[in-house]
């Protein structure tokens, strides 16, 4: 029987033989993620960012959206005057410049970190969520298994950008549509892992006793099948996240992601990029803070794939 | 083979059909009224009622699900409502732009990061290991356009050796062509380099720990041929299959390539489609490239027959 | 390697590159253009976007034209006469005339076009409900007569603002009126190339050698229609950055109407020069007062109280080289400009809107502006506009479409919720505004009218008064009571005026022709 080729979008990114053996007790895991370079690098980044998004009213920002055209094009820290559209001015100094409305990048990028960081959660709690549920099913009961695996096999053949902007131009650029549009591809490789998961797992002899003692279908899949389940999800979860960031940054830049005035990393781009050559930081900032964030995703998730699972690359069938 | 192959094929069809039944709901089950959208402009009540009849709207979903795929089957991808053309014209069009874009990339690709990571897995832990994988995870992260406008910006207009933007095509001469496409190649390559680097060094280093590999060198096998001939060979299937998959990732990747470098292919005909809300358009490419996706692994299937003669079928 | 040997190779080499010199010297010579929009609707009758309408100038050729100085020139016409009642013309047609597919022109083609026209311009509809009967006297000659006399006769037959009447082969022009035509022979200068028209990548004229040009200088768009490249290409760039890169690097030779973004930069290029192809133009923002809520019009007036034209109009052209604000639609210097603007200045009143939308019970619906995300020419003005009616109110839904999908949608007559629009922003050209009667968007007849489809009799009116009107005096009156007729039912309000530039690559491109359409003709490229 052909094996399906691991169509995973997780790169490894340390080397699988220095993995460290796997841990058993709970705490031991915690020590174990907060030693490991990758998790403490990529965490770290992350938990900044994620700081930054939150606080971002007060750090040196102004609506996202106001437009002044007088001050359009100011180069980064640039100690400027802002005038809304209603004519109230005050002094501001445009830590990463302003774009051609006026805009003050700074603001725009960090309240763009919101959206991001919520697209990426959303996505990625979705797309676990129905992919756990379908690789249970599919793992357990054969007979939905045939089905389901070829429904995911469909879904995987429609590449992900242009189903997510073909339900776009459907259905509209709202935020639930955009996280469902970059959801629904990411589903299939999801339920993939989840169900070699439980085939690895569904004839160990535990899960035939429990089976054996009539423990309900449900019990038997919460309490044996899916604690195993837990780590590679994480893991998977991650890279998840780190795609759909990207994913969303794309369709903002193509112009079929959200709304255009939503401050959102690849809105900026977008408009900054009509004037590249004279002013690059419209692109370049939130390019390398677009590029920061998934790449700290992708750390964190290896130096997690390091520590709790190093048999993931070998499961994704 | 044939045998297999004929199996294969017989495998897809199910695929296809998840596709195209997808593809189908979507434009379905979306609000407002398809006729609407494929009449579009010229929306007087009879215009509306005649599109209705002829995309049988009026009958049950499985009804028009058969007809549709009937059309489909006979190669009928419906018109663009808003040039009126037929969208098979318009998909033919531009065709040979993103199979350029994407088959050069892949060439470039595999070129550059099977023997950069060999050579990395060999060389394991030193200093060419360790700056590979930092380059490519930074790679795999900075998003296609941000490098594309840094290469425009540099090749381009401060050093002039190569276009700014557009495509010819490779009848008109193979050297325009192959300047056209340079940025935009090497800017995609990036991307699918870091991946590809990475799967290919995990594979070498973990077959170079192989058993096979101790005898060669014992037998006195020289380090270049233990390397390209036997832990290359040996780590040949999962090297095939993040290609296979890559295959799959340069379709995303393509159509914000050619937005970025104008290049008139599928991907920008993509964007244009959407923003213009042509959905006979967008179905018909989204079809395009499924059926696209679904041959690539056929073809990668193939090539496991090739690479490892272990695997049987 | 004898001596023989080496001879021989040298000879071989030196005739290889003799024999390749002529091909070279034979080069067409093509003419780049980047288009100011992509080219996806082919009939210029049908729609009234400019690039269509800049197409159907290549192809087309029309019965009388404008010179540079304003005045009607017989072009597809050799020689006219006026009956001594004023009721009464006849036309004959020069010599020369044949369509690209070799037919000749004749009267039916004309008169048949007229009607097409007819049907769908403004100034067209009110020249065939005064006219009585067009007949053809004989294939060259046609007779136009009239139940009263129409003094802007030559005016509508050379207009080229909104749709000019351009003349097409009978048959093409039997396609009705609201469906596009599905052919594009013609019988002026280019000649389109069907076979390698790609939308959204190319599209591609040649010279027509047939073409019979009149003797006289080219001006406006009238004189002698000669063209002196063999072949022109529209190569469709959507990006304002890509399209200046591509100039400074010689891979197009024009930028039709250079994106105000990149206007400093391609100044200080020495590589580029500026030309100007079309005199000033000027924006409007034009509302919808068929569905809700703008067809109660205190909501339109309370909306068109929130504009900024200064804050607008340097979002949009950045350098005020580029732009100057004018609270009239007619163009400043103009015979009708006036300072009677009701109640609008151009600069924001965001409490009387506020007070006004209160009045009249705004139920904060939501204002969808049909917003042309990547024309770089107009993507800038919403979002400020989309800022501004929030200050003033109003809740709004900025939709993001491509120029052409704009174009289609500003013609859907939905509430706004369905598919329709409520306000959009376009650009007019000179020669557009300056009479209230070619400015094609006041129009008050409902339906039949110009996109907003207002009903307001009192403005149809006035303008019939117009029309009737003997003295200038009278004229002039008129058409400041006809905007502030226009104003106060909220059909549109005036952005301002700008300079349309076009970019060409210095000491390549020469021979421009201002006119007040794109022409392409007299265009030279070395």
């Amino acid at each position: 029987m052909t094996t399906m080729p691991p169509t995973s979008s997780a790169i490894p990114l340390g080397p699988t033989e220095d993995a460290q053996p796997k841990p058993h007790a709970r705490r031991s895991v915690g020590k174990a993620l907060l030693s490991n370079g990758a998790t403490r690098w990529g965490g770290g980044v992350l938990l900044i960012l994620v700081f930054m998004a939150a606080l971002a009213p007060w750090l040196n920002t102004i609506d996202p959206t106001a437009i002044d055209p007088g001050s359009s094009n100011l180069l980064p820290w640039t100690h400027g005057e802002f005038t809304s559209l209603s004519g109230e001015t005050q002094s501001h100094l445009f830590v990463l410049g302003s774009d051609s409305l006026g805009r003050d990048i700074w603001s725009r990028a960090l309240y763009g970190a919101r959206v991001s960081l919520v697209v990426g959660l959303a996505v990625t709690a979705l797309a676990v969520a129905i992919g756990l549920g379908f690789g249970l099913l599919a793992g357990y009961f054969r007979r939905i298994d045939g089905v389901l695996m070829r429904v995911m096999d469909g879904v995987m053949a429609i590449p992900a950008i242009l189903f997510a902007v073909s339900l776009i131009a459907l259905f509209g650029g709202t935020l639930p549509v955009v996280v469902f549009a970059i959801a629904v591809p990411e589903i299939p490789r999801v339920a993939r892992l989840v169900r070699s998961v439980v085939l690895g797992v569904r004839e160990e002899p535990y899960v035939e006793a429990a089976i054996a003692l009539d423990t309900p279908t449900w019990l038997v899949l919460v309490r044996h099948i899916l604690p195993n389940a837990i780590a590679p999800l994480i893991i998977q979860a991650t890279y998840v996240c780190a795609t759909a960031i990207l994913v969303e940054a794309i369709l903002s830049f193509l112009g079929v992601g959200l709304p255009a005035e939503t401050a959102t990393w690849g809105n900026i781009m977008a408009e900054g990029r009509s004037q590249f050559n004279q002013y690059p930081h419209n692109v370049l900032a939130p390019g390398l803070l677009l590029a920061l964030t998934v790449l700290s995703v992708n750390v964190m998730g290896d130096g997690l794939r390091d520590v709790l699972d190093p048999k993931f690359n070998k499961r994704k069938g | 083979m044939v045998a297999f192959l004929l199996r294969r094929l017989a495998a897809t069809l199910p695929v296809l059909c998840v596709v195209a039944l997808i593809v189908f709901l979507m434009t379905r089950l979306s609000p407002g009224d398809p006729a609407a959208a494929i009449v579009g402009d010229n929306a007087t009540t009879e215009n509306l009622q005649r599109v209705r009849s002829n995309l049988g709207l009026t009958q049950s979903l499985p009804v028009q699900f058969v007809k549709w795929s009937w059309k489909l089957l006979h190669g009928d991808l419906g018109e663009s409502f808003f040039t009126k053309r037929p969208v098979t014209e318009l998909i033919g069009q531009r065709v040979e732009p993103t199979l350029a874009l994407a088959g050069l990339t892949l060439v470039l690709t595999v070129l550059i990061a099977v023997p950069l990571g060999a050579l990395a897995a060999w060389r394991h832990g030193g200093v060419l290991d360790r700056t590979l994988m930092s380059f490519s995870a930074l790679g795999f992260s900075i998003p296609a356009f941000v490098t594309g406008y840094c290469l425009i910006w540099l090749f381009a207009m401060k050093l002039q050796w190569l276009p700014v933007q557009g495509y010819v095509r490779i009848g008109e001469g193979l050297l325009p062509w192959l300047r056209n496409l340079a940025l935009p190649a090497t800017t995609l390559s990036i991307v699918y380099t870091a991946l590809i680097a990475r799967v290919t060094r995990a594979a070498v280093a973990e077959a170079l720990t192989e058993d096979f590999i101790r005898t060669a060198r014992a037998k006195g096998v020289g380090e270049w041929r233990v390397l390209m001939r036997h832990a290359l060979a040996s780590a040949a299937v999962p090297i095939i299959t993040v290609i296979g998959i890559g295959v799959a990732l340069l379709i995303g990747g393509v159509v914000v390539t050619e937005s970025v470098f104008a290049i008139p292919g599928l991907g920008s005909l993509t964007v244009d489609a959407v923003l213009s809300r042509d959905f006979p358009l967008i179905q018909g490419i989204t079809l395009f490239f499924s059926v696209i996706y679904v041959l690539v692994n056929l073809v990668v299937d193939l090539c496991y027959l090739v690479a490892d003669p272990r695997i049987r079928y | 390697m004898s001596i023989r040997k080496i001879i021989a190779s040298l000879v071989a080499s030196m005739s290889l590159v003799a024999l390749s010199v002529p091909v070279y010297a034979q080069e067409p010579k093509i003419l780049r253009v980047v288009p100011q929009a992509d080219l996806k609707i082919l009939d210029p009758i049908w729609t009234t976007a400019f690039v269509t309408r800049n197409h159907g100038y290549a192809i087309y050729d029309t019965l009388f034209g404008i010179d540079a100085q304003g005045k009607v020139q017989p072009q597809m016409v050799g020689s006219y006469s006026k009956g001594t009642d004023n009721k009464t013309w006849t036309f004959t047609l020069r010599d020369g005339l044949a369509f690209h597919d070799g037919k000749p022109v004749t009267s039916a083609d004309v008169i048949q076009s007229l009607r097409r026209w007819g049907a769908k311009d403004s100034l067209g509809q009110r020249l065939f409900a005064a006219l009585k009967s067009i007949e053809a006297k004989n294939d060259k000659t046609f007779v136009m007569t009239f139940n009263e006399p129409f003094s802007l006769l030559l005016e509508a037959l050379s207009k080229p603002a909104s749709v000019p009447p351009f003349i097409m082969p009978k048959a093409v022009a039997e396609t009705p009126p609201d469906q596009q035509i599905g052919n594009n022979v013609g019988s002026g200068p280019f000649i389109f190339k069907t076979d390698e028209y790609r939308p959204g990548e190319r599209i591609v004229y040649v010279k027509n050698t047939k073409y019979v040009p009149r003797k006289e200088p080219a001006s406006g768009t009238a004189g002698g229609k000669v063209v002196k490249v063999d072949r022109m290409e529209w190569v469709v760039l959507n990006d304002a950055q890509t399209q200046a890169n591509a100039l400074r690097n010689g891979e197009v030779d024009l930028i039709e109407w250079v994106p105000a973004e990149q206007y400093l930069p391609l100044k200080a290029d020495p590589a580029v020069e500026f030309a100007n192809m079309v005199p000033k133009g000027s924006f409007a923002l034009h509302v919808n007062r068929l569905v809700a809520p703008f067809n109660n019009p205190k909501i339109a007036q309370a909306a068109i109280m929130a504009l900024n034209q200064e804050a607008m109009l340097r979002a949009q052209m950045v350098s005020k080289d580029l732009y100057n604000t004018n609270a009239s639609f007619y163009p400043t210097g103009s015979p009708y400009w006036t300072d009677k603007t009701s109640y609008f200045t151009g600069k924001p009143q965001f409490e009387k809107a506020r007070a006004l939308l209160k009045e009249a019970g705004y139920k904060n619906e939501p204002i969808v502006i049909l917003y042309p995300s990547n024309f770089a020419v107009l993507n800038k003005f919403p979002p400020v506009l989309a800022a501004l009616l929030k200050q003033a109110g109003f809740n709004v839904d900025l939709q993001s479409m491509d120029w052409p999908t704009l174009v289609a949608r500003r013609a859907v007559k939905s509430p706004s919720t369905q598919g329709g629009w409520n306000l959009f922003i376009t650009g007019w050209n000179l020669p557009d505004t300056v009479n209230p009667l070619f400015y094609a968007p006041i129009t008050g007849n409902g339906e039949k009218g110009w996109f907003g489809w207002a009903t307001d009799d009192e403005l149809e009116r006035l303008k019939d008064q117009f029309l009737k009107a003997e003295t200038e005096d009278q004229r002039k009156a008129l058409a400041a009571s006809i905007q502030e007729r226009v104003y106060d039912a909220g059909i549109l309000a005036p952005i301002g005026e700008y300079r349309q530039l076009t970019a060409i690559r210095k000491g390549v491109v020469s021979g421009i022709v201002t006119s007040p359409v794109g022409v392409f003709w007299g265009i030279t490229k070395n």
